[in-house]
């Protein structure tokens, strides 16, 4: 498996995972090319079906950014969102898929340092899980 | 010329016509992506019937290549692969709107800040910018074509809190054209800074710069001024507010009455006068100050022995215009505005929580107000500084800073930021008033930013002789008629002892109890932990809520000193201005819909809103211009019914195939 390498969808919030994604452009950080991300208004429009759904589709581990506790854009959608992991994380087992596939992180606009370590390490773990074996995993 | 464009037919099976462009941002995106394999690729992809590539597709030829592709191949989409949406995505919407596509059908592939910028030139830094592309083509080819939502408005401002950011803010209104109601729940305005005496760092006499405001208020024949009066409901959106006032009766017409204060004379009642922070008494009917605004009296139903004839009515029999009136009624006023501006201002923490400080029942230990109403020469001791207890001259005053603030363990954790400045001023003018008098100021550090603040405070210590000692106070109490002040000097590590004649507490700003109630009145989650009002941003939008129409003033945001007040005010005004004189309200039309046919009316979406956009009775129903587009109510809704204009589940799951799609050699 050394020539390995993850496939990971990033849903982004679009005022603040996004932008920091954008600022580590801006200031030329390097990370894996691994991470496509998707712009969401909010944490809290990810379905947690979203999650299951790309996961089922051939991504290796799905990426959440969003606001900070208490910087939400839209007042709380990162805390449903907190919530919805969770129970989300507890239920994949029961479909055979590593919680550890589902990331969700708060990354601020001004945090692009941030967000390139974030993609760096969840890279790392993955590649360390291996390919996603739906139903295997449990 | 422009490169030769790749065309294609149409998807038959989803029929659109996208046209995608690819923006070499000159080496930026070009030099570690293959643009022209991108444009190749994107040329294959289902859907796509147009893909170029160009060196700067944001200059004038660049958005002349997208505009002629759009007429020549009736292009029902555009996709331009290039820097981060926030840079031009405007720009390309304009662009196609000029060709006559719809704005909401063009959307950005950010291939440069998330992919050319920050992966090595390789085949997998150009597969990553083909996924970006293709994912946002699904996109694209899921979005409809969409109107901004545009709504009428009121043409008239409402400002709760006649304070100086409330007057401010009305007068700037007023000015500009528009109409305003002023409503104060006190019987004047003036609000906190009518009680002092001078202001630092100009010494200039407080009322001396009100009060001209506050008779422009008066006079104004665009501001409608409620006192005695609070907002009970207010509901209804930005520009479209409706809003319902109770006006308590003052029992006085301040139309008849001429201020010659007999009324007062022969009232029997007496009790303490708040203005004067309890130092004085007043009478049941009672002007807070002379130069009040509306200028009348005000009968304080409360205190008076019984509003009929048979209890007392001497007011009434001595009142030789007959502006007093027993029979007045409370007024419900309902008025539509368009914009509302929050001024509800502060209080101080109550000396009554400072148990290390006396808990309040030491006579001569009190709050930074009371000894400002002991400063002024409108205040109960006609500007001598006599103390509670005894009305004796001090001889030495220990002022104490941060008095409740800065203490997250007992008090409030934040700096109320003024209290260094009056603190200095405080000490400055009772040097003045008592020349052989000694001051002490104990204070964590000094924070004096401001224009003339820095040497405001050293013309205190230098040439006043005010002792400051760095340190907090541990302990203040009564011993004799002295009240004891036991501290340390963490300069020297020495413990102080003082004896002081009275103690003056730099008490914590806390935001006026009022606003709480406020926050729920106006349905919105507009507090921060602290109770003070929480803006938009607390960078870029400082003076909105996040209601929209809803703007912030003076220390109800957060503890502030009079320029700043007076600044914000100003900004909260102009920013009710620009929503006033707007021809209409725009808002985005990317917002939350319901399917009508599969809603069940559950309500789960109802209570998911920040925004109380969302009311269910048999299904639910989204009001447009509240609904900020967040998606966190479609997430939530269990039967599918709920969905997000222009980012619908089944746009997301097509954006994922396409992200997940092998890419040729990639």
């Amino acid at each position: 498996m050394a020539d390995f390498e993850p496939k990971v969808v990033a849903f982004l919030c679009r005022w603040c995972a996004y932008a920091g994604a954008d600022l580590a452009g801006t200031s030329r950080l390097q990370y894996p090319p691994n991470v496509v991300p998707i712009r969401v208004p909010c944490s809290g429009r990810v379905e947690p079906s979203w999650v299951v759904d790309a996961l089922q589709k051939g991504a290796d581990g799905v990426l959440i950014g969003g606001c900070h506790p208490g910087d939400c854009h839209y007042v709380s959608g990162n805390y449903k969102a907190r919530r919805r992991v969770y129970l989300l994380k507890k239920i994949l087992p029961e479909l055979g898929i590593a919680p550890e596939r589902v990331r969700l992180e708060w990354v601020s606009a001004t945090e692009g340092k941030r967000f390139a370590q974030v993609v760096a390490d969840f890279v790392e773990e993955l590649r360390a899980l291996g390919p996603m074996k739906v139903m295997s995993e449990g | 010329m422009y490169p030769e464009g790749i065309t294609h037919h149409p998807s038959p099976i989803t029929r659109s016509r996208i046209g995608v462009f690819v923006c070499h941002c000159g080496h930026n995106i070009a030099g570690t992506v293959d643009v022209e394999r991108v444009a190749e690729e994107l040329s294959r992809y289902p859907g796509v019937v147009y893909s170029t590539h160009y060196e700067y597709m944001c200059s004038d030829p660049g958005q002349e290549l997208v505009k002629r592709a759009i007429k020549e191949h009736r292009l029902t989409g555009v996709v331009v692969a290039a820097c981060s949406p926030s840079m031009h995505e405007a720009t390309f919407r304009t662009a196609a709107e000029e060709a006559g596509l719809n704005p909401f059908l063009v959307e950005i592939a950010n291939v440069r800040e998330h992919c050319s910028w920050v992966h090595p030139r390789s085949p997998e830094t150009t597969a990553k910018a083909i996924r970006i592309a293709r994912a946002v083509v699904e996109k694209v080819k899921g979005n409809h074509p969409l109107e901004p939502v545009r709504v009428g408005h009121a043409e008239k401002c409402l400002v709760i809190g006649g304070g100086i950011a409330g007057i401010q803010a009305a007068l700037d209104v007023a000015e500009a054209g528009y109409e305003v109601l002023l409503v104060e729940r006190s019987p004047t305005i003036g609000g906190h800074m009518a009680q002092l005496s001078e202001t630092f760092p100009t010494l200039d006499c407080s009322q001396c710069i009100l009060t001209p405001k506050m008779v422009e208020v008066a006079r104004h024949e665009r501001i409608r001024l409620l006192t005695y009066s609070e907002v009970e409901e207010v509901s209804g959106f930005v520009g479209n507010y409706h809003v319902r006032i109770r006006k308590k009766p003052t029992y006085v017409d301040p139309d008849k009455c001429n201020l010659c204060g007999e009324c007062e004379k022969v009232c029997p009642v007496r009790v303490p006068n708040e203005f004067d922070r309890g130092l004085s008494q007043r009478a049941a009917i009672y002007i807070p100050f002379p130069q009040a605004v509306p200028s009348s009296y005000t009968l304080d139903e409360e205190a008076c022995l019984g509003l009929e004839p048979l209890r007392c009515s001497e007011c009434a029999r001595v009142c030789e215009v007959g502006a007093i009136d027993y029979d007045m009624q409370e007024e419900i006023i309902e008025e539509d505005v368009g914009a509302i501006i929050l001024a509800t201002g502060y209080e101080l923490y109550p000396v009554e929580n400072m148990a290390e400080y006396g808990a309040g029942r030491v006579p001569d230990v009190i709050d930074s107000l009371t000894f400002e109403r002991l400063l002024s020469a409108s205040g109960p001791t006609g500007g001598e500084v006599r103390r509670p207890s005894d009305g004796k001259v001090p001889k030495e005053v220990v002022f104490i800073q941060c008095s409740g603030s800065r203490d997250p363990e007992l008090h409030k954790p934040y700096c109320s930021k003024i209290c260094c400045m009056y603190t200095a001023k405080h000490a400055l003018l009772y040097r003045h008033l008592v020349p052989d008098g000694k001051a002490y100021v104990f204070y964590i550090d000094i924070r004096a930013g401001g224009k003339d603040y820095e040497e405001f405070v050293a013309r205190a210590m230098e040439e006043e002789r005010v002792l400051y000692l760095r340190g907090k106070v541990a302990k203040v109490f009564r011993e004799g008629d002295k009240v004891m002040v036991w501290g340390v000097d963490t300069l020297t590590g020495k413990r102080v002892e003082i004896a002081a004649d009275l103690v003056v507490l730099a008490q914590a700003i806390v935001p006026s109890p009022g606003v709480r109630t406020l926050a729920q009145v106006l349905h919105t989650s507009c507090l921060d932990e602290h109770g003070f009002l929480k803006e938009a941003h607390p960078k870029l939008r400082p003076l909105e809520t996040l209601t929209g129409g809803v703007f912030i003033a003076g220390a109800a945001q957060g503890p502030k000193d009079i320029p700043e007040a007076v600044a914000q005010a100003s900004g909260a005004a102009a920013k009710a201005v620009a929503l006033l004189s707007s021809p209409a309200i725009v808002h985005s039309p990317e917002v939350a819909q319901v399917d009508e046919e599969l809603c069940s009316g559950c309500g789960v979406c109802a209570p998911q809103c920040p925004y109380s956009a969302i009311t269910v009775e048999e299904v639910a129903e989204v009001n447009e211009v509240l609904c900020e587009g967040c998606g966190t109510c479609v997430a939530a809704c269990p039967s599918g019914a709920m969905s997000l204009r222009n980012l619908a589940d089944e746009q997301v799951e097509a954006m994922v195939q396409a992200v997940l799609e092998e890419v040729a050699g990639g």
